[in-house]
């Protein structure tokens, strides 16, 4: 069921559109995920959600609220939502304690003195801040400042939580802590969750639904694991982890990697498709190729250019032809050495046009 | 080989703060060297010490075959005249000077001539990759090619050693992958000494042909090649360091090996070792083996992670927590997609034992 | 190879350190100690009770009172006018913003004292022109305000000093992380609660300390009460120092009772820039953003175009309006006659600019007082810097002590403790010279010095001289390669900040200059005492175009280097 409702949403700077004829449907307790590379609109179309933008164009619905609406002159302002919202710079006020950060929306809200601090407890407790709650956050860590800006979107018992890349500014290691912090929240509260980054393994861990966008367009709407097992095209796929484009080309017939004139083996089948094209694609994965032998009649020849033990897994650089193939395998599967010739596996090809 | 770097019997402290004492390290001509540790444990120093930016309070420094820093004689070499390239992690490009200017500067400090000076300078602007950027000016650059200009320029004189002190912690994730590889061309094509200081254990891994492992202390724990360093850790606070880790508690009751709070039995190999009670079986999450039944330890998936290439998994044995990760394309084939709540079976390939009393100084890491 | 000795005893580092050091303590320290000595020590011995004597008669009592009136009333003032003309130009959609704000810092480049003179053109109670204006055609017996008076001194001052806070505010709200306020929206906060809450709070250290930078200011303010307070018997402590010594000569009695009230002076300050300080290192939180968006603002709706208006209005009446009275009464041959086109002409610019001795010396005095106070300050400031910013020696802490000093003594200060050191006493006599004020420039500027060299110095990384060794440079190679070309536009800014307030200079050289050796500002002032109004007024007229044209010329450089 929808819940939040977008609707031709576009947003143009002077002749430049940021977001192009959006439509979303996000559900009530879904965790809905916005990714793409910095400048493909995603901040923009949730800070028009917050109400710090203007639409150009459409509406944005939340339940049968109207928020926004150009045409129909109606725009809420962001005070009148009741959305919970964390910014990358945390955006914690310094010159409150943490407790008074927290209670702040409660107190704008005139609830009860006793309400505001049975409120502002559960939020801190649920944060893990009740021990910090006389603290002044500039005294906390990254970690701990964030969290205050959890507790403080979460007081307000939001039933949109609205988070812009709430973990970019957080070390590795906290990133994944706090991921999972969010998570339990958002199971305990039951609050929806737009959720904007540009971290593709943020996205895919968090959310039910993630969107793809680029330059303001929307590439694929799906669930994590069909994003990653079916992309929509090819920028979808290289922008999901580490990726490998092969050209291909047509050699008297046969599908040759450009500068190596075998035919590809009889186990990698190319789409009809891609009959006609001058170039094409060969799409991997390094995790979805394995090393095999000359037998194998899906083996493609190549030579080890680079080997690289990184502890966990072992990354090679296999040259085929004039194209360049990364392959990674485990620590423990066995592997060949720089300069031998290997043969490649492609477990999983993908096909795609040069320009498509 | 020879040493063509030999640390002997260092110690410098700043104040009360005692950085290094009794510190010996020798680094192999040609070689691509190491020193990781933990922020703060002094490395830094040390490359300081070897640039020549820092006089040692005890021992003495030798560099191809010449004593560069000696406390007992008082003998010291300014930095301009030990002969080494340096790249700083701030990269340190003079930002005045063009991406020429900057790669020529040392060759002018030796007063070559002005044809051969050209000629050095854009083979390496070539070499780096920067071929038509010589005119740039570094505030013109981005953080990657900044630092190549300060490769390049680290390169340029022939140095007998380059020092690189953490070089890549400035760039974003991508830049980093790439220009560790670079880094490891160069040395090859080169064939120069390479000394490499982070904290990264990835890096580490990635370029060198032997690590170092400094703790905290400025103790070195362990030298040896990446493999050796990673499989054969020689203490649990290397083991940890290298990457991640897990401990699953073991108690010893009545000759009988427990895990964690419960009644299962370790069902591999027993720990060697007389009077400790408590164990600590350490192994990397590629060590895990999943199966959805059969024999091993029983668990219960507590999260299921999908992050893309891999999915990561929490599994809980009686108390005890362990994570793994497991390829996508794996996971799928072989029908190992577990929701979270599921039951696991659990087997490993490989596990060191650790007495638990060490846990206390890794738990900080 | 050969080698090099460490820890040579005597090195190039310490012969830099005892230089600067020398330096600081000739020009700096001495006149100061000089000062205190002089105010507890009668005959050589201490004497308490004499100083408490001379601060209690009521002369210097109401002196006192008077500064901190001033003081207050002018940091008041020039607090909520600052404030709110830096929230309108960054935080509402006032229309114009970029150009307002520049208008906004005219004030900065202009001197109060020619400004004093105007409104007292303007506003005295008897001649001004507004006041004869309004008596004379409403038919009125008083004058509609007098500025002889607390009040009309703190209106003047509030006029040129409230840049100050405009300036720190308006960085404070544009740095400012613009989430902090989104995120406060977006709790449920309207415009008006976040201004009280959060943006006020945030910046209320920045406020402070531009407060407290007026309050020193005006306190130890020379040119304001001179011209608009003497007729009324209001004197401040500069003032009255200037009097005292002024008038007697340089007696004993004068000389001490200087001292005394210079050392109020300097501990006031002392006070004010530690509170500075505190307020600063405290208060300050870390409100600079990543991300950045454009700020919210609020929509002024109808009184967008009424408050544009007001602004216009008020840097009308606040500066445009006495400029045009200094030029038009630089350009009547009488003082008094009415401003109409028969009564004005170039006649008197040409007379002070080409015939006229006193003007003429005053205009080259200032001119190479400036350029040699600016060149001298400039390379000391570099070399003293670059020992506290980048030198590991013992003993720099003296160095960062003497270093700040200056920023907390006040011109008519220093004037006063070089006249003790360098009258005589000490085997050398600058009096009556113009070197004597050369010598209190140097102390007076050396301190804008340090700041602008040693900002450039902080920005010049330890490991890009580094490098430059690791790349076979010696020290002073790189010093020559590296270090010197980078804080060249430091270098550059210390010249000019240093030259143009130094063209403009009165408190310190009122106090110094001899019949002739004035400056343009004693010319301006000691004119305007004599009753050569309208000379007085030309040359200020004259003043105000050097300094534009100079202010123009820095902005023009201070752009390129930039870029």
């Amino acid at each position: 069921m929808s819940y939040i409702r977008l609707v031709n949403v576009t947003k143009r700077f002077g002749n430049v559109t940021a977001v192009d004829n959006l439509n979303l449907e996000i559900g009530k307790g879904e965790c809905f995920s916005m990714l793409g590379p910095s400048g493909c609109g995603k901040t923009t179309t949730l800070r028009m959600v917050a109400g710090f933008e203007d639409l150009s164009d459409g509406e944005v619905w939340v339940g049968d609220r109207l928020l926004s609406s150009p045409k129909k002159h109606h725009y809420t302002p962001p005070e009148n939502r009741n959305f919970g919202m964390v910014f990358q710079a945390f955006a914690v006020w310094p010159h409150m304690s943490v407790y008074e950060n927290v209670a702040f929306p409660l107190r704008l809200r005139k609830l009860p003195a006793a309400e505001i601090e049975q409120r502002t407890k559960d939020a801190l407790t649920a944060t893990n801040l009740l021990k910090s709650a006389n603290e002044s956050p500039a005294s906390l860590s990254g970690g701990g400042k964030q969290r205050v800006a959890l507790a403080r979107a979460l007081a307000i018992n939001p039933d949109v939580m609205l988070l812009d890349e709430p973990l970019s500014s957080l070390d590795p290691h906290l990133r994944e802590e706090m991921r999972f912090e969010i998570k339990d929240l958002q199971r305990k509260y039951g609050f929806s969750i737009i959720y904007v980054t540009h971290d593709q393994s943020e996205a895919m861990a968090l959310s039910d639904r993630i969107l793809v966008m680029k330059l303001g367009v929307m590439q694929q709407i799906d669930s994590p694991l069909d994003v990653y097992n079916n992309p929509a095209n090819k920028f979808v796929f290289s922008f999901i982890g580490v990726s490998s484009f092969t050209d291909v080309v047509w050699q008297s017939g046969a599908a040759c990697i450009k500068g190596d004139n075998r035919p590809l083996p009889q186990g990698l089948v190319v789409p009809a498709r891609m009959q006609g094209e001058a170039v094409f694609n060969l799409a991997s994965r390094p995790t979805e190729i394995r090393f095999t032998n000359e037998n194998d009649i899906n083996a493609v020849r190549g030579v080890v250019m680079r080997k690289a033990f990184l502890g966990e897994i072992i990354d090679y650089l296999v040259k085929i032809g004039d194209q360049e193939v990364r392959v990674q395998i485990g620590r423990r599967d066995p592997g060949p050495e720089t300069g031998e010739v290997c043969y490649l596996h492609f477990l999983r090809p993908f096909w795609y046009k040069v320009d498509e | 080989m020879e040493d063509i770097i030999k640390v002997e019997g260092v110690a410098k402290a700043y104040g009360k703060h005692q950085v290094h004492k009794g510190l010996d390290l020798g680094i192999k001509k040609g070689e691509c060297f190491t020193l990781l540790g933990p922020s703060g444990c002094g490395k830094t120093v040390l490359i300081r010490l070897i640039a020549g930016h820092e006089v040692p309070d005890e021992g003495r420094i030798i560099i191809d075959n010449t004593v560069v820093a000696d406390s007992a004689s008082g003998e010291y070499i300014p930095p301009e005249r030990r002969g080494l390239g340096i790249v700083f992690q701030d990269y340190a490009v003079w930002p005045h000077m063009t991406v020429y200017d900057n790669i020529a500067y040392p060759l002018k400090m030796e007063k070559r001539p002005k044809e051969e000076i050209d000629k050095l300078v854009m083979k390496m602007i070539d070499i780096v990759g920067m071929k038509g950027l010589d005119k740039r000016l570094p505030s013109e650059l981005s953080g990657g090619q900044q630092q190549r200009v300060a490769l390049a320029r680290a390169l340029v004189a022939d140095p007998s050693v380059m020092l690189l002190d953490e070089p890549l912690s400035n760039l974003d994730a991508n830049l980093r992958e790439e220009m560790r590889f670079e880094i490891k061309a160069l040395q090859r094509q080169f064939g120069i000494t390479v000394m490499y200081v982070t904290h990264d254990q990835e890096v580490a891994l990635a370029i060198s042909d032997r690590i170092a492992i400094m703790d905290n202390n400025g103790h070195i724990r362990q030298i040896g090649t990446p493999y050796e360093i990673f499989e054969k850790p020689a203490d649990l606070f290397i083991f940890k360091f290298m990457g991640i880790a897990n401990f699953l508690g073991v108690r010893e009751e009545n000759g009988a090996y427990l895990v964690g709070s419960g009644t299962q039995q370790v069902p591999w190999e027993k720990p060697q070792g007389s009077g400790i009670k408590n164990w600590v079986a350490a192994f990397r999450p590629s060590d895990v083996i999943i199966s959805r039944g059969g024999t091993g330890l029983k668990g219960i998936i507590k999260r299921a992670n999908f992050l893309g290439a891999t999915m990561d998994y929490m599994i809980e044995i009686d108390g005890e927590h362990l994570r793994t990760e497991i390829v996508t394309h794996e996971a799928i084939s072989e029908k190992l997609m577990f929701n979270e709540g599921e039951e696991c079976v659990v087997n490993f390939r490989a596990l060191y034992w650790f007495d638990a009393a060490q846990m206390k100084e890794v738990e900080e890491l | 190879m050969s080698t090099i000795k460490k820890d040579s005893g005597f090195g190039v580092a310490q012969i830099i350190l005892l230089i600067s050091i020398a330096v600081l303590v000739i020009f700096v320290a001495w006149p100061v100690l000089l000062i205190l000595f002089n105010a507890f020590f009668v005959d050589g011995t201490f004497n308490s009770s004499d100083f408490y004597a001379v601060l209690t008669e009521p002369e210097t009592f109401q002196a006192l009172k008077n500064s901190l009136i001033i003081a207050s009333m002018t940091t008041i003032g020039s607090t909520i006018v600052g404030t709110f003309f830096a929230w309108l130009v960054t935080r509402t959609d006032l229309p114009y913003k970029t150009f307002m704000k520049s208008l906004f810092l005219v004030p900065f480049m202009l001197p109060s004292f020619i400004g004093a003179l105007a409104w007292k053109m303007l506003l005295s109670p008897n001649s001004g022109y507004i006041n004869t204006f309004f008596m004379e055609t409403f038919g009125l017996t008083e004058p509609v305000f007098n500025i002889y008076s607390y009040f009309g001194i703190s209106l003047v001052e509030v006029m040129y000093l409230f840049p100050f806070v405009f300036i720190q505010v308006c960085g404070a709200l544009e740095r400012m992380d613009p989430t902090l306020e989104e995120s406060a929206r977006i709790s449920g906060a309207g415009l008006f609660t976040i201004t009280r809450k959060i943006t006020i709070p945030l910046v209320l250290p920045s406020i402070m300390s531009g407060a407290l930078l007026i309050m020193l200011y005006s306190m130890a303010h020379f040119g304001t009460v001179a011209v608009l307070g003497i007729e009324q018997g209001i004197y401040n402590i500069p003032t009255l120092i200037y009097e005292k010594i002024h008038q007697s000569g340089g007696s004993f009695d004068s000389i001490r009772t200087g001292t005394v009230l210079a050392t109020v002076l300097v501990v006031t300050a002392a006070l004010i820039i530690w509170a500075q300080q505190k307020v600063l290192s405290r208060g300050h939180y870390q409100i600079i953003g990543g991300k950045s968006f454009r700020p919210m603002e609020l929509k002024l709706r109808g009184l967008r175009y009424p408050l544009l208006f007001f602004c216009l209005a008020y840097i009308g009446f606040t500066i445009l309006l006495p400029t045009v009275v200094i030029f038009l009464v630089g350009g009547v041959s009488t003082y008094g006659l009415p401003l109409t086109w028969e009564n004005l002409s170039l006649d008197n610019y040409k007379y002070i600019l080409f015939e006229y001795e006193v003007t003429k010396d005053a205009i080259f005095n200032s001119v190479t007082l400036g350029l040699a106070a600016a060149v001298i300050t400039m390379f000391a400031g570099v070399m003293i810097s670059y020992v506290i910013v980048k030198m590991k020696v013992r003993g720099k802490g003296i160095l960062e002590f003497l270093g700040m000093l200056p920023f907390s003594v006040p011109g008519s200060v220093i004037a006063l403790g070089v006249i003790l050191a360098w009258s005589g006493k000490f085997g050398i006599n600058l009096y009556n010279t113009v070197w004597i004020i050369l010598v209190a420039y140097i102390a007076r500027y050396m301190a804008f010095s340090l700041k602008a060299n040693s900002a450039a110095l902080e920005q010049v990384h330890d490991s890009l001289m580094e490098a430059s060794r690791s790349c076979g440079a010696t020290m002073w190679q790189s010093l020559k390669d590296i270090v010197i070309p980078l804080v060249r536009p430091g270098m550059i800014s210390a010249f000019f900040l240093i030259f143009l307030p130094a063209l403009r200079e009165l408190t310190v050289s009122i106090m110094l200059y001899a019949p002739t050796t004035r400056t343009i500002g004693v010319a301006i002032y000691t004119l305007n005492e004599d009753g050569e109004t309208v000379m007085s007024t030309a040359l200020a007229g004259i003043a105000l175009i050097i300094i534009v044209c100079g202010q123009m010329l820095i902005n023009h450089f201070t752009k390129k280097v930039s870029e």
